[in-house]
């Protein structure tokens, strides 16, 4: 039974297809590159499955149910938690308040409900623990590394239990040693039963993480392989268009 | 040779000291007391019961609305209108007590009134995309011309049948005679202070300065939070207003012009960024209080008044000075 799965999905806007007929499927624990050019359509699938955008035609299933996705807030609820490409951290805020933004442990005293500073301390310590992050939960989050700041916004993504985490350009602004750390985050999602949709411009990230590759060009999906049986050099021409579908 | 473990406590020990010496409400805290220990030996007329009284009582105005500036500045934005709004409650409180109403109605009144200009501001910034700045200082204009409006542009100094409880209010020292305003502004900070540091408002404020799009991404209420922030900024100089007016037993509709200046003043000099994220409660009062020891200290020290904005204007800028200073060490 397929996690995800996408049924002949379209998506334009006005006269632009920027999103043509794509099908695939996503299995529990699976890491998937997706990769294209700048416009291949990657982050509109992207937002479709978060949320953000319907799609014109076709059909989303989870878990063979099929699913209408009206709002971020709904796609959370189904178990749909994104990264997002800036990471939407707080600079000036530690890093348990970033990583429970929005989603603050409370407690109740009296009439009042005041801010578990204690109870989130500890569970952001707990999350960054199980992802070997060596981010602390009181520090500024200004203060942080590249792969720091990353362990932080993948760490929301643990705070309910997802099914499907998206993860777009994870690795595009940070240092080599950085890339490294955020790809040990997401064979650790991988580990816990999480399937990860990787969007990627960097070929040996997904050759090292991924499972599987699926390629995009001018909204159509060109191939779809496992990484045993490509190569990065096939990808680039898929990529390019210098090889026409595989 | 230490062990990792003492070298985490040694880290954290440090970075606590660190904190409290990097903290700008500190060294400002520091200066205050400096600055009256030095007025005690200069002056024979510093440290008497009498100017303390009045400087004590002359913060509290200013320090009132820059616990509400406070929490504007840590979204990012600004409140111009402030001085105006004081204005502009002033009167509407006095108008209505003249008219012969009871003192529960004229504050009534004022209340909503700072409310309503305050809403106007938060939909206009929030949902209308407007700059602060332009916004708030429209209604800097505005608030003031419709005090004129309401009052006639006269002086009001009879409050009707309750005159003599506003006077109380505002002039009375019910608590260890300790002038009521002080007792007014020593509550509004306890809950300021609660807000900004144990409640979800108080959270989302600093992650809307820290970085408002990330705010939004992760489902913070941007919108209605900006609105309420604004309303809080003209509820305070509402409040300081009705303050004011019990404690001065007149209005004018000169008060409170250029206040802004002083409450900006007060809560950056108090650690508040202008660029966001940051700022306390206990930082608006410490930040009113060394404006008003140099305000007071001038005088006692016979430099002519006209010295003052003089320097408040150079405390602004150190304030701002120490904070860049401040950052570009951090980003080293």
């Amino acid at each position: 039974m397929a996690v995800l799965e996408l049924q002949n999905i379209s998506r334009n806007f006005g006269a632009i297809l920027a999103v043509n007929d794509v099908s695939f499927k996503l299995e529990a624990g699976e890491v998937v590159g997706l990769m294209g050019d700048n416009g291949a359509g990657k982050s509109t699938l992207v937002k479709m499955i978060a949320g953000n955008f319907r799609p014109s035609h076709g059909t989303m299933l989870m878990e063979d149910r099929e699913i209408v996705l009206h709002s971020p807030l709904d796609a959370r609820q189904h178990g749909v938690e994104i990264v997002h490409q800036d990471l939407a951290l707080c600079n000036n805020l530690t890093a348990a308040a970033n990583v429970f933004l929005g989603r603050e442990l409370r407690r109740s005293i009296g009439p009042f409900k005041i801010l578990d500073y204690a109870a989130m301390y500890k569970r952001a310590g707990q999350i960054f623990a199980e992802l070997k992050s060596e981010t602390r939960p009181r520090d500024l989050v200004r203060q942080m590394s590249g792969g720091q700041r990353q362990a932080v916004a993948i760490s929301r993504t643990r705070l309910t239990n997802p099914k499907i985490v998206l993860m777009d350009e994870p690795t595009a602004a940070i240092s080599l040693r950085q890339v490294a750390e955020v790809l040990n985050l997401i064979r650790r999602l991988r580990d816990q039963g999480i399937s990860v949709i990787l969007i990627s411009h960097r070929m040996p990230d997904v050759f090292d993480v991924a499972d599987r590759v699926i390629v995009l060009r001018r909204g159509n999906k060109v191939a779809d392989k496992s990484i045993a049986q490509t190569s990065p050099e096939e990808v680039t021409g898929l990529i390019t268009g210098a090889i026409g579908k595989a | 040779m230490t062990s990792p473990i003492d070298k985490a406590i040694d880290q954290k020990q440090q970075s606590w000291i660190t904190g409290v010496l990097n903290g700008q409400t500190f060294w400002v805290f520091v200066a205050v007391l400096v600055a009256c220990l030095f007025l005690s030996y200069a002056t024979d007329s510093f440290a008497t019961a009498k100017n303390l009284y009045n400087i004590t009582r002359n913060i509290t105005f200013v320090a009132i609305i820059a616990l509400g500036m406070t929490m504007v500045i840590i979204t990012g934005g600004i409140d111009l209108s402030v001085g105006s709004v004081l204005c502009l409650c002033s009167m509407v409180l006095g108008v209505t007590m003249h008219a012969g109403y009871s003192i529960e109605v004229g504050i009534l009144a004022s209340i909503l009134s700072a409310l309503a200009v305050g809403a106007f501001h938060g939909l206009m910034i929030a949902y209308v995309g407007l700059p602060p700045f332009v916004v708030t200082l429209a209604s800097l204009s505005i608030a003031r011309s419709l005090a004129m409006v309401a009052s006639g542009n006269t002086v009001v100094f009879q409050f009707g049948p309750d005159h003599d409880k506003l006077l109380a209010l505002g002039g009375g020292a019910w608590l260890f005679g300790i002038a009521n305003p002080v007792l007014y502004m020593i509550v509004l900070a306890l809950i300021a202070g609660f807000i900004l540091r144990w409640t979800r408002f108080g959270r989302y404020l600093y992650a809307i300065g820290g970085n408002e799009h990330a705010a939004t991404l992760t489902g913070v209420p941007v919108k209605p939070i900006k609105v309420a922030v604004y309303m809080i900024s003209s509820l305070t100089a509402g409040i300081a207003g009705i303050v004011q007016t019990g404690w001065l037993g007149a209005i004018t509709t000169n008060i409170g012009t250029g206040l802004e200046l002083q409450v900006i003043a007060a809560a950056v000099i108090g650690g508040a960024a202008l660029v966001g994220g940051a700022g306390t409660a206990i930082g608006a009062l410490i930040g009113a209080a060394l404006i008003e020891v140099i305000r007071n200290s001038l005088g006692l020290l016979g430099i002519n008044a006209f010295w003052q904005g003089a320097f408040i204007g150079s405390a602004i800028l150190l304030a701002v000075l120490f904070d860049r200073l401040r950052n570009l060490s951090q980003n080293k």
